[in-house]
Protein backbone atom coordinates (compact mmCIF):
# COMPACT_ATOMS: atom_id res chain seq x y z
CA UNK A 1 0.00 0.00 0.00
CA UNK A 2 1.50 3.30 -0.89
CA UNK A 3 1.85 5.75 1.81
CA UNK A 4 -1.08 8.10 2.63
CA UNK A 5 -0.48 11.42 2.12
CA UNK A 6 -0.55 12.56 5.53
CA UNK A 7 -0.94 16.19 4.99
CA UNK A 8 -4.20 15.35 2.92
CA UNK A 9 -5.49 12.88 5.84
CA UNK A 10 -5.09 15.62 8.20
CA UNK A 11 -7.00 17.89 6.32
CA UNK A 12 -9.74 15.41 6.15
CA UNK A 13 -9.17 14.88 9.99
CA UNK A 14 -9.46 18.74 10.42
CA UNK A 15 -12.49 19.01 8.29
CA UNK A 16 -14.35 16.03 10.08
CA UNK A 17 -13.54 17.89 13.37
CA UNK A 18 -15.24 20.86 12.25
CA UNK A 19 -18.43 18.48 10.99
CA UNK A 20 -18.92 16.62 14.55
CA UNK A 21 -18.28 19.84 16.65
CA UNK A 22 -20.65 21.86 14.55
CA UNK A 23 -23.48 19.34 14.84
CA UNK A 24 -23.14 18.38 18.00
CA UNK A 25 -23.14 22.01 18.91
CA UNK A 26 -20.94 21.84 21.53
CA UNK A 27 -16.60 20.75 22.37
CA UNK A 28 -13.38 21.89 22.34
CA UNK A 29 -12.34 22.77 18.74
CA UNK A 30 -8.50 24.19 18.85
CA UNK A 31 -6.73 21.95 20.54
CA UNK A 32 -8.38 19.20 18.60
CA UNK A 33 -7.81 20.57 14.54
CA UNK A 34 -3.85 21.96 16.78
CA UNK A 35 -3.04 17.99 16.92
CA UNK A 36 -4.87 16.67 13.64
CA UNK A 37 -0.79 16.31 12.05
CA UNK A 38 0.21 13.63 14.69
CA UNK A 39 -3.21 12.18 14.75
CA UNK A 40 -2.68 11.69 11.16
CA UNK A 41 0.89 10.61 11.65
CA UNK A 42 -0.22 8.45 14.21
CA UNK A 43 -2.66 6.34 12.77
CA UNK A 44 -1.86 6.71 9.08
CA UNK A 45 1.92 7.40 8.73
CA UNK A 46 2.98 4.62 10.99
CA UNK A 47 3.20 6.50 14.09
CA UNK A 48 1.08 4.11 16.06
CA UNK A 49 1.36 -0.22 15.48
CA UNK A 50 -1.90 -0.39 15.57
CA UNK A 51 -4.95 -2.68 14.02
CA UNK A 52 -7.94 -1.44 13.52
CA UNK A 53 -10.26 -4.35 13.26
CA UNK A 54 -8.75 -5.70 16.75
CA UNK A 55 -8.35 -2.88 18.83
CA UNK A 56 -7.14 -5.03 21.89
CA UNK A 57 -4.37 -6.17 19.96
CA UNK A 58 -1.75 -6.47 22.58
CA UNK A 59 1.44 -5.66 20.63
CA UNK A 60 -0.14 -2.42 19.85
CA UNK A 61 0.84 1.09 20.75
CA UNK A 62 -0.97 2.81 23.38
CA UNK A 63 -2.10 6.08 22.88
CA UNK A 64 -3.43 7.78 25.98
CA UNK A 65 -5.27 10.61 25.99
CA UNK A 66 -4.74 12.47 28.68
CA UNK A 67 -6.64 16.19 27.48
CA UNK A 68 -9.95 14.70 27.04
CA UNK A 69 -11.32 17.52 26.15
CA UNK A 70 -9.26 16.57 22.68
CA UNK A 71 -11.89 13.70 22.08
CA UNK A 72 -13.24 15.03 18.59
CA UNK A 73 -9.47 14.43 16.79
CA UNK A 74 -9.10 11.11 18.29
CA UNK A 75 -12.78 10.06 17.37
CA UNK A 76 -12.46 11.51 14.00
CA UNK A 77 -9.26 9.65 13.37
CA UNK A 78 -10.23 6.18 14.70
CA UNK A 79 -13.38 6.07 12.18
CA UNK A 80 -11.32 7.46 9.40
CA UNK A 81 -8.73 4.71 9.98
CA UNK A 82 -11.45 1.91 9.94
CA UNK A 83 -12.27 1.85 13.92
CA UNK A 84 -16.03 2.40 13.74
CA UNK A 85 -18.15 3.82 10.56
CA UNK A 86 -17.48 7.53 9.85
CA UNK A 87 -21.41 8.06 9.85
CA UNK A 88 -21.12 7.54 13.89
CA UNK A 89 -18.94 10.65 14.02
CA UNK A 90 -22.39 12.89 13.88
CA UNK A 91 -23.50 11.36 16.98
CA UNK A 92 -20.92 12.85 19.18
CA UNK A 93 -22.27 14.08 22.64
CA UNK A 94 -25.33 12.99 21.79
CA UNK A 95 -27.75 11.00 24.26
CA UNK A 96 -26.45 7.13 23.70
CA UNK A 97 -23.85 7.86 21.61
CA UNK A 98 -20.56 5.87 22.09
CA UNK A 99 -18.60 9.73 21.38
CA UNK A 100 -18.84 10.92 24.56
CA UNK A 101 -18.22 14.50 25.56
CA UNK A 102 -15.06 13.34 26.86
CA UNK A 103 -13.82 9.69 26.52
CA UNK A 104 -14.75 7.02 28.46
CA UNK A 105 -12.84 3.84 28.06
CA UNK A 106 -14.87 1.25 30.68
CA UNK A 107 -13.65 -2.43 30.93
CA UNK A 108 -16.61 -4.68 31.71
CA UNK A 109 -16.26 -8.62 32.09
CA UNK A 110 -19.46 -8.60 30.57
CA UNK A 111 -21.21 -6.70 27.30
CA UNK A 112 -23.43 -4.65 29.08
CA UNK A 113 -21.46 -1.41 30.30
CA UNK A 114 -24.55 -0.22 33.02
CA UNK A 115 -23.86 3.26 31.25
CA UNK A 116 -26.44 4.01 28.51
CA UNK A 117 -23.97 3.71 25.80
CA UNK A 118 -21.36 1.21 24.63
CA UNK A 119 -17.57 1.69 24.47
CA UNK A 120 -15.71 2.85 21.74
CA UNK A 121 -13.33 0.56 20.27
CA UNK A 122 -9.75 2.24 20.23
CA UNK A 123 -10.31 4.57 23.27
CA UNK A 124 -7.62 3.67 25.42
CA UNK A 125 -8.42 5.58 28.79
CA UNK A 126 -10.90 7.51 30.40
CA UNK A 127 -10.18 11.10 30.17
CA UNK A 128 -11.31 14.74 31.27
CA UNK A 129 -10.16 16.00 34.45
CA UNK A 130 -6.77 16.84 33.65
CA UNK A 131 -3.61 14.97 34.66
CA UNK A 132 -4.90 11.94 35.46
CA UNK A 133 -3.43 10.21 31.85
CA UNK A 134 0.01 10.73 32.49
CA UNK A 135 -0.24 8.79 34.91
CA UNK A 136 -2.53 5.90 33.95
CA UNK A 137 0.32 6.18 31.09
CA UNK A 138 3.14 6.03 33.47
CA UNK A 139 1.16 2.49 35.20
CA UNK A 140 0.86 0.93 31.52
CA UNK A 141 4.30 1.80 30.49
CA UNK A 142 5.76 0.08 33.94
CA UNK A 143 3.22 -3.37 33.31
CA UNK A 144 4.46 -3.22 29.88
CA UNK A 145 8.56 -2.97 30.81
CA UNK A 146 7.48 -5.34 33.96
CA UNK A 147 6.42 -8.26 31.16
CA UNK A 148 8.95 -7.37 28.64
CA UNK A 149 6.50 -6.15 25.87
CA UNK A 150 8.16 -4.34 23.34
CA UNK A 151 5.22 -1.67 22.59
CA UNK A 152 5.21 1.66 22.97
CA UNK A 153 3.17 3.96 25.13
CA UNK A 154 2.24 7.20 24.23
CA UNK A 155 0.64 9.82 25.82
CA UNK A 156 -0.68 13.21 24.66
CA UNK A 157 -1.41 15.85 27.10
CA UNK A 158 -1.91 19.60 27.11
CA UNK A 159 0.31 22.31 27.91
CA UNK A 160 -2.48 24.04 30.35
CA UNK A 161 -2.52 20.44 32.11
CA UNK A 162 0.97 20.73 32.94
CA UNK A 163 -0.35 22.70 35.98
CA UNK A 164 -2.03 20.08 37.39
CA UNK A 165 0.71 18.87 40.21
CA UNK A 166 -0.38 15.33 39.18
CA UNK A 167 1.35 15.46 36.48
CA UNK A 168 5.03 16.38 38.28
CA UNK A 169 4.29 13.04 40.70
CA UNK A 170 3.40 11.32 37.43
CA UNK A 171 7.08 12.87 35.41
CA UNK A 172 8.90 11.72 37.99
CA UNK A 173 7.87 8.22 38.67
CA UNK A 174 8.49 7.32 35.50
CA UNK A 175 12.02 8.37 35.52
CA UNK A 176 12.16 6.24 38.83
CA UNK A 177 11.24 3.35 36.72
CA UNK A 178 13.14 4.26 34.16
CA UNK A 179 9.84 4.11 31.87
CA UNK A 180 12.12 4.41 28.16
CA UNK A 181 8.76 3.31 26.61
CA UNK A 182 6.97 5.81 27.39
CA UNK A 183 6.56 8.50 25.31
CA UNK A 184 4.70 11.93 26.42
CA UNK A 185 3.78 14.69 23.89
CA UNK A 186 3.01 18.33 25.67
CA UNK A 187 0.70 20.25 23.05
CA UNK A 188 2.31 23.48 23.50
CA UNK A 189 -0.20 25.94 21.75
CA UNK A 190 0.20 28.84 24.49
CA UNK A 191 -4.01 28.52 25.59
CA UNK A 192 -6.67 27.46 27.69
CA UNK A 193 -9.42 27.90 28.40
CA UNK A 194 -9.67 31.52 30.01
CA UNK A 195 -6.58 32.49 27.79
CA UNK A 196 -3.06 32.10 26.66
CA UNK A 197 -1.24 29.67 28.97
CA UNK A 198 1.50 32.32 29.65
CA UNK A 199 -0.73 35.03 31.09
CA UNK A 200 -2.88 32.52 33.09
CA UNK A 201 -0.80 30.46 34.47
CA UNK A 202 3.00 30.90 32.78
CA UNK A 203 4.59 27.22 32.78
CA UNK A 204 8.42 28.65 33.45
CA UNK A 205 10.94 26.77 31.12
CA UNK A 206 9.41 23.59 30.87
CA UNK A 207 12.20 21.93 28.33
CA UNK A 208 14.37 22.36 31.74
CA UNK A 209 12.06 22.13 34.41
CA UNK A 210 10.78 18.50 32.67
CA UNK A 211 14.85 17.83 31.82
CA UNK A 212 15.28 18.71 36.06
CA UNK A 213 12.95 15.64 36.38
CA UNK A 214 15.42 13.03 34.47
CA UNK A 215 13.41 13.44 31.05
CA UNK A 216 14.54 13.59 27.82
CA UNK A 217 12.76 16.48 26.17
CA UNK A 218 13.05 17.16 22.49
CA UNK A 219 10.61 20.03 20.92
CA UNK A 220 9.14 20.33 17.63
CA UNK A 221 7.13 21.63 15.51
CA UNK A 222 3.83 19.63 15.53
CA UNK A 223 2.58 20.37 12.50
CA UNK A 224 5.71 19.22 10.42
CA UNK A 225 5.30 15.77 9.40
CA UNK A 226 9.27 15.47 9.24
CA UNK A 227 9.81 16.79 12.84
CA UNK A 228 7.29 13.89 13.78
CA UNK A 229 9.46 10.88 12.29
CA UNK A 230 12.48 12.44 14.08
CA UNK A 231 11.16 11.66 17.89
CA UNK A 232 10.67 7.51 16.63
CA UNK A 233 14.83 7.57 15.66
CA UNK A 234 15.21 9.62 18.65
CA UNK A 235 13.17 8.22 20.91
CA UNK A 236 15.07 4.31 20.28
CA UNK A 237 18.15 6.26 21.45
CA UNK A 238 17.23 6.45 25.15
CA UNK A 239 15.70 2.97 26.18
CA UNK A 240 15.76 3.81 30.21
CA UNK A 241 14.67 7.21 30.12
CA UNK A 242 11.37 7.97 29.85
CA UNK A 243 10.69 10.95 26.77
CA UNK A 244 8.92 14.23 26.94
CA UNK A 245 8.09 15.90 23.40
CA UNK A 246 7.28 19.62 23.33
CA UNK A 247 5.67 19.61 20.35
CA UNK A 248 4.59 23.73 19.44
CA UNK A 249 0.90 23.86 17.48
CA UNK A 250 -1.16 26.45 16.52
CA UNK A 251 -4.67 26.38 18.15
CA UNK A 252 -7.42 26.15 15.49
CA UNK A 253 -4.79 25.29 12.55
CA UNK A 254 -5.97 25.12 9.16
CA UNK A 255 -8.81 28.27 9.87
CA UNK A 256 -7.52 31.24 10.21
CA UNK A 257 -10.20 32.82 11.96
CA UNK A 258 -9.43 30.04 15.04
CA UNK A 259 -5.87 30.16 14.75
CA UNK A 260 -4.08 30.96 17.66
CA UNK A 261 -7.20 32.51 19.68
CA UNK A 262 -8.12 31.14 22.97
CA UNK A 263 -11.59 31.97 22.63
CA UNK A 264 -11.98 28.76 20.69
CA UNK A 265 -10.12 26.91 22.83
CA UNK A 266 -14.18 25.37 24.35
CA UNK A 267 -16.15 26.03 21.87
CA UNK A 268 -17.62 24.49 18.85
CA UNK A 269 -18.43 26.69 15.20
CA UNK A 270 -21.79 27.66 14.47
CA UNK A 271 -22.98 26.24 11.20
CA UNK A 272 -22.20 29.05 8.76
CA UNK A 273 -18.73 29.17 10.96
CA UNK A 274 -18.37 25.70 10.23
CA UNK A 275 -19.03 25.97 6.30
CA UNK A 276 -16.59 28.97 6.16
CA UNK A 277 -13.93 26.53 8.33
CA UNK A 278 -14.74 24.25 5.81
CA UNK A 279 -14.23 25.74 2.50
CA UNK A 280 -11.34 27.88 3.74
CA UNK A 281 -9.61 23.43 4.66
CA UNK A 282 -10.91 22.69 1.04
CA UNK A 283 -10.01 26.30 -1.00
CA UNK A 284 -6.70 27.03 1.28
CA UNK A 285 -7.17 30.41 2.40
CA UNK A 286 -8.67 33.50 0.95
CA UNK B 1 -16.06 -13.44 79.18
CA UNK B 2 -13.43 -15.02 77.66
CA UNK B 3 -9.82 -12.88 76.52
CA UNK B 4 -9.89 -12.33 72.72
CA UNK B 5 -6.97 -11.88 70.90
CA UNK B 6 -6.03 -8.47 69.82
CA UNK B 7 -4.74 -7.56 66.33
CA UNK B 8 -4.83 -4.95 63.91
CA UNK B 9 -7.06 -5.29 60.70
CA UNK B 10 -3.97 -3.66 58.88
CA UNK B 11 -2.08 -6.79 59.91
CA UNK B 12 -5.15 -9.07 58.56
CA UNK B 13 -4.31 -7.25 55.23
CA UNK B 14 -0.76 -7.33 55.05
CA UNK B 15 -0.96 -11.07 55.95
CA UNK B 16 -3.56 -12.13 53.38
CA UNK B 17 -1.44 -10.04 50.63
CA UNK B 18 1.30 -12.12 51.03
CA UNK B 19 -0.39 -15.41 50.58
CA UNK B 20 -2.38 -13.99 47.54
CA UNK B 21 1.68 -12.99 46.41
CA UNK B 22 2.24 -16.29 46.66
CA UNK B 23 -1.17 -17.45 44.58
CA UNK B 24 -2.02 -15.04 42.01
CA UNK B 25 1.34 -13.06 39.87
CA UNK B 26 -1.56 -10.56 38.77
CA UNK B 27 -2.12 -9.05 41.93
CA UNK B 28 0.37 -5.70 42.12
CA UNK B 29 0.35 -3.04 45.25
CA UNK B 30 1.38 0.58 44.83
CA UNK B 31 1.91 2.44 47.95
CA UNK B 32 2.64 6.06 49.15
CA UNK B 33 5.35 5.95 51.07
CA UNK B 34 3.69 4.16 54.08
CA UNK B 35 4.88 0.13 53.32
CA UNK B 36 5.65 -0.41 56.60
CA UNK B 37 2.50 1.15 57.97
CA UNK B 38 0.26 -0.19 55.70
CA UNK B 39 1.59 -3.92 56.10
CA UNK B 40 3.21 -3.86 52.91
CA UNK B 41 6.96 -4.21 53.39
CA UNK B 42 6.94 -7.60 53.07
CA UNK B 43 4.81 -7.92 50.40
CA UNK B 44 7.23 -5.96 48.18
CA UNK B 45 10.21 -7.44 49.73
CA UNK B 46 8.90 -10.88 48.54
CA UNK B 47 7.76 -9.70 44.83
CA UNK B 48 9.67 -6.70 44.15
CA UNK B 49 8.22 -6.74 40.61
CA UNK B 50 4.58 -6.60 41.70
CA UNK B 51 5.11 -3.46 43.87
CA UNK B 52 5.69 -0.15 43.41
CA UNK B 53 6.24 2.60 45.71
CA UNK B 54 5.34 6.26 44.13
CA UNK B 55 6.45 8.29 47.55
CA UNK B 56 4.35 10.97 48.94
CA UNK B 57 2.22 10.86 46.02
CA UNK B 58 -1.83 10.12 46.11
CA UNK B 59 -3.12 11.13 43.02
CA UNK B 60 -0.42 9.49 41.04
CA UNK B 61 -0.78 6.19 42.97
CA UNK B 62 -4.28 6.10 41.99
CA UNK B 63 -3.59 6.77 37.99
CA UNK B 64 -0.59 4.72 37.91
CA UNK B 65 -3.08 1.82 39.63
CA UNK B 66 -5.18 2.23 36.94
CA UNK B 67 -2.45 1.76 34.23
CA UNK B 68 -1.58 -1.51 36.05
CA UNK B 69 -5.34 -2.48 36.10
CA UNK B 70 -5.82 -1.70 32.22
CA UNK B 71 -3.03 -4.04 31.84
CA UNK B 72 -4.90 -6.90 33.48
CA UNK B 73 -3.15 -6.10 36.62
CA UNK B 74 -5.31 -6.21 39.85
CA UNK B 75 -4.15 -3.70 41.64
CA UNK B 76 -4.01 -2.93 45.71
CA UNK B 77 -3.27 0.80 46.25
CA UNK B 78 -2.51 1.92 49.22
CA UNK B 79 -2.53 4.55 51.49
CA UNK B 80 -4.01 6.38 54.61
CA UNK B 81 -7.56 7.16 53.81
CA UNK B 82 -6.81 10.65 54.51
CA UNK B 83 -4.68 11.03 51.92
CA UNK B 84 -6.32 8.16 50.11
CA UNK B 85 -9.37 8.37 49.44
CA UNK B 86 -8.92 11.64 51.17
CA UNK B 87 -6.89 13.73 48.57
CA UNK B 88 -7.32 10.41 45.43
CA UNK B 89 -10.85 10.83 44.94
CA UNK B 90 -10.90 12.79 41.60
CA UNK B 91 -8.31 10.06 40.49
CA UNK B 92 -10.48 7.34 41.88
CA UNK B 93 -13.79 8.90 40.69
CA UNK B 94 -12.39 8.75 36.40
CA UNK B 95 -9.68 6.68 36.31
CA UNK B 96 -10.83 3.81 38.92
CA UNK B 97 -14.62 3.85 38.79
CA UNK B 98 -15.76 5.49 35.73
CA UNK B 99 -13.59 3.13 33.82
CA UNK B 100 -14.37 0.16 36.55
CA UNK B 101 -10.99 -0.57 36.63
CA UNK B 102 -9.93 -3.98 39.07
CA UNK B 103 -8.56 -1.61 41.22
CA UNK B 104 -9.11 -1.71 45.34
CA UNK B 105 -8.22 1.46 47.39
CA UNK B 106 -7.00 0.68 50.57
CA UNK B 107 -7.43 3.31 53.35
CA UNK B 108 -5.78 2.48 56.46
CA UNK B 109 -5.56 4.73 59.61
CA UNK B 110 -9.61 5.21 59.83
CA UNK B 111 -11.71 6.87 62.80
CA UNK B 112 -10.92 7.79 65.77
CA UNK B 113 -8.99 4.77 66.39
CA UNK B 114 -6.20 6.79 64.89
CA UNK B 115 -5.95 8.35 68.32
CA UNK B 116 -2.58 10.58 68.80
CA UNK B 117 -2.36 11.56 65.35
CA UNK B 118 -5.20 14.04 65.36
CA UNK B 119 -8.15 15.41 63.23
CA UNK B 120 -5.61 15.42 60.24
CA UNK B 121 -5.14 11.76 60.06
CA UNK B 122 -8.68 10.47 61.13
CA UNK B 123 -10.37 9.39 58.34
CA UNK B 124 -13.97 10.29 59.09
CA UNK B 125 -15.89 10.73 56.03
CA UNK B 126 -14.18 8.09 53.77
CA UNK B 127 -16.93 5.73 53.43
CA UNK B 128 -19.12 8.38 52.48
CA UNK B 129 -17.12 9.76 49.76
CA UNK B 130 -16.70 6.27 48.21
CA UNK B 131 -19.92 4.49 48.57
CA UNK B 132 -21.85 7.80 46.95
CA UNK B 133 -19.45 6.23 43.90
CA UNK B 134 -21.68 4.06 41.27
CA UNK B 135 -20.46 0.11 41.05
CA UNK B 136 -18.04 0.96 44.04
CA UNK B 137 -17.76 -1.79 46.56
CA UNK B 138 -16.98 -0.63 50.21
CA UNK B 139 -15.70 -3.04 52.27
CA UNK B 140 -15.07 -2.44 56.17
CA UNK B 141 -13.49 -5.05 57.92
CA UNK B 142 -14.86 -6.18 61.66
CA UNK B 143 -11.00 -7.28 62.55
CA UNK B 144 -8.19 -8.80 61.80
CA UNK B 145 -9.28 -12.25 60.34
CA UNK B 146 -11.71 -10.70 58.25
CA UNK B 147 -9.77 -8.07 57.08
CA UNK B 148 -7.60 -11.24 55.56
CA UNK B 149 -10.71 -12.48 54.06
CA UNK B 150 -12.28 -9.48 53.13
CA UNK B 151 -8.70 -8.84 51.30
CA UNK B 152 -9.22 -12.21 49.27
CA UNK B 153 -12.47 -12.05 48.35
CA UNK B 154 -12.10 -8.72 46.78
CA UNK B 155 -8.85 -9.71 45.03
CA UNK B 156 -11.30 -12.82 43.60
CA UNK B 157 -13.96 -10.05 42.50
CA UNK B 158 -13.15 -8.30 39.44
CA UNK B 159 -14.11 -4.35 40.03
CA UNK B 160 -13.42 -0.57 41.88
CA UNK B 161 -13.58 -1.25 45.46
CA UNK B 162 -12.54 0.28 48.94
CA UNK B 163 -11.39 -1.53 51.44
CA UNK B 164 -11.43 0.61 54.71
CA UNK B 165 -8.64 -0.44 57.73
CA UNK B 166 -7.69 0.63 61.01
CA UNK B 167 -4.31 1.18 62.94
CA UNK B 168 -5.36 0.50 66.82
CA UNK B 169 -5.17 -3.64 67.72
CA UNK B 170 -8.71 -4.73 68.34
CA UNK B 171 -10.22 -7.67 69.62
CA UNK B 172 -10.85 -10.78 67.30
CA UNK B 173 -14.27 -10.86 68.42
CA UNK B 174 -16.11 -12.29 64.82
CA UNK B 175 -17.07 -16.13 64.88
CA UNK B 176 -14.28 -17.89 62.22
CA UNK B 177 -16.85 -20.34 61.75
CA UNK B 178 -18.93 -17.90 60.18
CA UNK B 179 -19.42 -17.19 56.63
CA UNK B 180 -17.77 -14.49 54.82
CA UNK B 181 -19.40 -13.25 51.63
CA UNK B 182 -19.12 -9.55 50.10
CA UNK B 183 -22.51 -8.05 50.02
CA UNK B 184 -23.91 -10.62 52.29
CA UNK B 185 -24.31 -8.95 56.41
CA UNK B 186 -23.36 -11.21 59.15
CA UNK B 187 -25.72 -11.54 62.03
CA UNK B 188 -23.12 -12.38 64.54
CA UNK B 189 -25.93 -12.34 67.17
CA UNK B 190 -29.68 -13.29 66.94
CA UNK B 191 -32.23 -11.56 69.03
CA UNK B 192 -35.60 -9.68 69.62
CA UNK B 193 -35.95 -6.65 70.99
CA UNK B 194 -33.23 -4.46 68.90
CA UNK B 195 -30.99 -4.80 66.03
CA UNK B 196 -27.79 -3.44 66.53
CA UNK B 197 -26.05 -2.56 62.85
CA UNK B 198 -21.87 -1.62 62.87
CA UNK B 199 -19.39 -1.80 60.36
CA UNK B 200 -15.45 -1.85 61.90
CA UNK B 201 -13.80 -3.18 64.96
CA UNK B 202 -16.14 -0.80 67.03
CA UNK B 203 -18.91 -3.27 66.72
CA UNK B 204 -17.00 -5.26 68.90
CA UNK B 205 -17.64 -2.93 71.66
CA UNK B 206 -21.47 -3.80 70.75
CA UNK B 207 -21.24 -7.12 71.09
CA UNK B 208 -20.07 -6.64 74.73
CA UNK B 209 -23.47 -4.69 75.29
CA UNK B 210 -25.08 -7.32 73.76
CA UNK B 211 -23.55 -9.93 75.93
CA UNK B 212 -23.92 -7.75 79.28
CA UNK B 213 -27.85 -6.97 78.57
CA UNK B 214 -28.46 -10.67 77.78
CA UNK B 215 -31.44 -11.58 79.87
CA UNK B 216 -32.90 -8.01 79.65
CA UNK B 217 -32.78 -6.85 76.53
CA UNK B 218 -32.20 -9.37 73.53
CA UNK B 219 -29.97 -7.40 71.36
CA UNK B 220 -29.52 -8.68 67.23
CA UNK B 221 -26.14 -8.09 66.40
CA UNK B 222 -25.64 -7.12 62.60
CA UNK B 223 -22.53 -6.94 61.03
CA UNK B 224 -22.65 -4.91 57.78
CA UNK B 225 -19.31 -5.18 56.32
CA UNK B 226 -20.22 -4.59 53.00
CA UNK B 227 -21.33 -1.24 53.28
CA UNK B 228 -21.81 -1.30 49.55
CA UNK B 229 -23.78 -3.32 47.84
CA UNK B 230 -25.54 -2.83 51.34
CA UNK B 231 -27.43 -6.09 52.19
CA UNK B 232 -30.84 -4.45 52.68
CA UNK B 233 -32.84 -7.69 52.66
CA UNK B 234 -30.91 -8.94 56.01
CA UNK B 235 -31.54 -5.64 57.62
CA UNK B 236 -34.69 -5.00 56.81
CA UNK B 237 -35.82 -8.83 57.95
CA UNK B 238 -34.13 -7.98 61.11
CA UNK B 239 -35.39 -4.36 61.11
CA UNK B 240 -38.96 -6.02 61.12
CA UNK B 241 -38.62 -8.33 64.07
CA UNK B 242 -37.13 -5.95 66.45
CA UNK B 243 -38.45 -2.47 65.10
CA UNK B 244 -35.57 -0.40 66.70
CA UNK B 245 -32.60 -0.05 65.38
CA UNK B 246 -29.00 1.22 66.30
CA UNK B 247 -26.27 2.05 64.01
CA UNK B 248 -22.70 2.40 65.12
CA UNK B 249 -19.68 3.50 63.06
CA UNK B 250 -16.32 4.81 63.76
CA UNK B 251 -17.03 7.21 61.02
CA UNK B 252 -18.97 10.43 60.65
CA UNK B 253 -22.96 9.83 61.31
CA UNK B 254 -23.64 11.55 57.82
CA UNK B 255 -22.87 9.89 54.73
CA UNK B 256 -21.56 6.49 56.21
CA UNK B 257 -23.03 3.51 57.36
CA UNK B 258 -25.82 5.45 59.45
CA UNK B 259 -26.76 7.39 56.62
CA UNK B 260 -27.05 4.01 54.21
CA UNK B 261 -29.37 2.23 56.66
CA UNK B 262 -31.21 5.33 57.17
CA UNK B 263 -31.80 5.22 53.64
CA UNK B 264 -33.02 1.66 53.48
CA UNK B 265 -34.93 1.77 56.39
CA UNK B 266 -36.74 4.94 55.59
CA UNK B 267 -37.78 3.79 52.46
CA UNK B 268 -38.05 0.62 53.08
CA UNK B 269 -39.39 -0.34 56.45
CA UNK B 270 -39.60 2.66 58.74
CA UNK B 271 -38.69 1.60 62.48
CA UNK B 272 -37.21 3.63 65.24
CA UNK B 273 -33.90 4.74 63.98
CA UNK B 274 -30.47 6.42 65.72
CA UNK B 275 -27.07 6.40 64.53
CA UNK B 276 -23.87 6.85 66.38
CA UNK B 277 -20.69 8.04 64.95
CA UNK B 278 -19.15 10.91 65.04
CA UNK B 279 -21.71 13.81 65.24
CA UNK B 280 -20.99 16.50 62.76
CA UNK B 281 -17.59 16.98 64.75
CA UNK B 282 -13.58 16.80 64.00
CA UNK B 283 -12.01 14.21 66.12
CA UNK B 284 -8.69 15.05 68.45
CA UNK B 285 -5.39 13.40 69.65
CA UNK B 286 -5.93 11.00 72.10
CA UNK B 287 -5.90 7.31 73.05
CA UNK B 288 -8.71 5.56 70.89
CA UNK B 289 -10.74 4.35 74.12
CA UNK B 290 -10.51 7.90 75.43
CA UNK B 291 -11.73 9.57 72.18
CA UNK B 292 -14.48 7.01 72.12
CA UNK B 293 -15.40 7.21 75.53
CA UNK B 294 -15.77 11.60 74.75
CA UNK B 295 -16.86 11.03 71.36
CA UNK B 296 -19.72 9.27 72.61
CA UNK B 297 -19.00 5.66 71.13
CA UNK B 298 -17.47 2.97 74.00
CA UNK B 299 -19.43 0.59 75.27
CA UNK B 300 -20.89 2.79 78.27
CA UNK B 301 -22.62 5.12 76.00
CA UNK B 302 -24.01 1.99 73.43
CA UNK B 303 -25.76 0.50 76.38
CA UNK B 304 -27.09 3.84 77.42
CA UNK B 305 -28.27 4.68 73.36
CA UNK B 306 -29.89 0.68 73.67
CA UNK B 307 -31.78 1.67 76.85
CA UNK B 308 -33.24 4.62 75.76
CA UNK B 309 -34.16 2.84 72.52
CA UNK B 310 -35.66 0.83 74.68
CA UNK B 311 -37.84 2.89 76.62
MG1 LIG C 1 -3.33 24.42 25.44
Amino acid sequence: MPKPDLPLVARDIRKNIIRSLAIAGSGHTAGAMGTADIFAWWYFGGGLRHRSGEPSWEGRDRLILSCGHYAPVLYVTLAMAGYFPLAELSSLRKIGSRLQGHPVKRVELKKMSGLGHEILPGVENTSGPLGQGVSVAVGMALAAKRRGEKHWVWCLGSDGEVQEGQTWEAYISAVKYELGNLIYVIDYNNIQITGEVSKIMPLGNLKKRLEGCGMEVMEIDGHDFEDLEKVKEWAGLHPKTPKAVIMVTTPGKGVGFMENNYRWHGIPPTKEQAFDALEELIRGKK
Amino acid sequence: MTEVQMKATRDGFGEALLSLGEKQNKVMVVCADLEESMRVEEFGKRFPERMVEVGVAEQNMVGLAAGLALEGNCVFAVSYAAFSPGRSWDQIRVSVALSNLNVKIVGGHTGLGVGPDGATHQALEDIAIMRVLPGMMVVVPADAYQARQATERLSELYGPAYLRLTRQKTGLFVDKALKFEIGKAQILRQGKDITVVGCGPILGEAMKVAEKLAGRVSVEVINMHTVKPIDAETLIRSAKKTGRVLCIEDHQVTGGLGGAVAEVLSEKMPVRLERMGVADKWGESGLPEDLYEKFGLSARWIEGRVEKLML
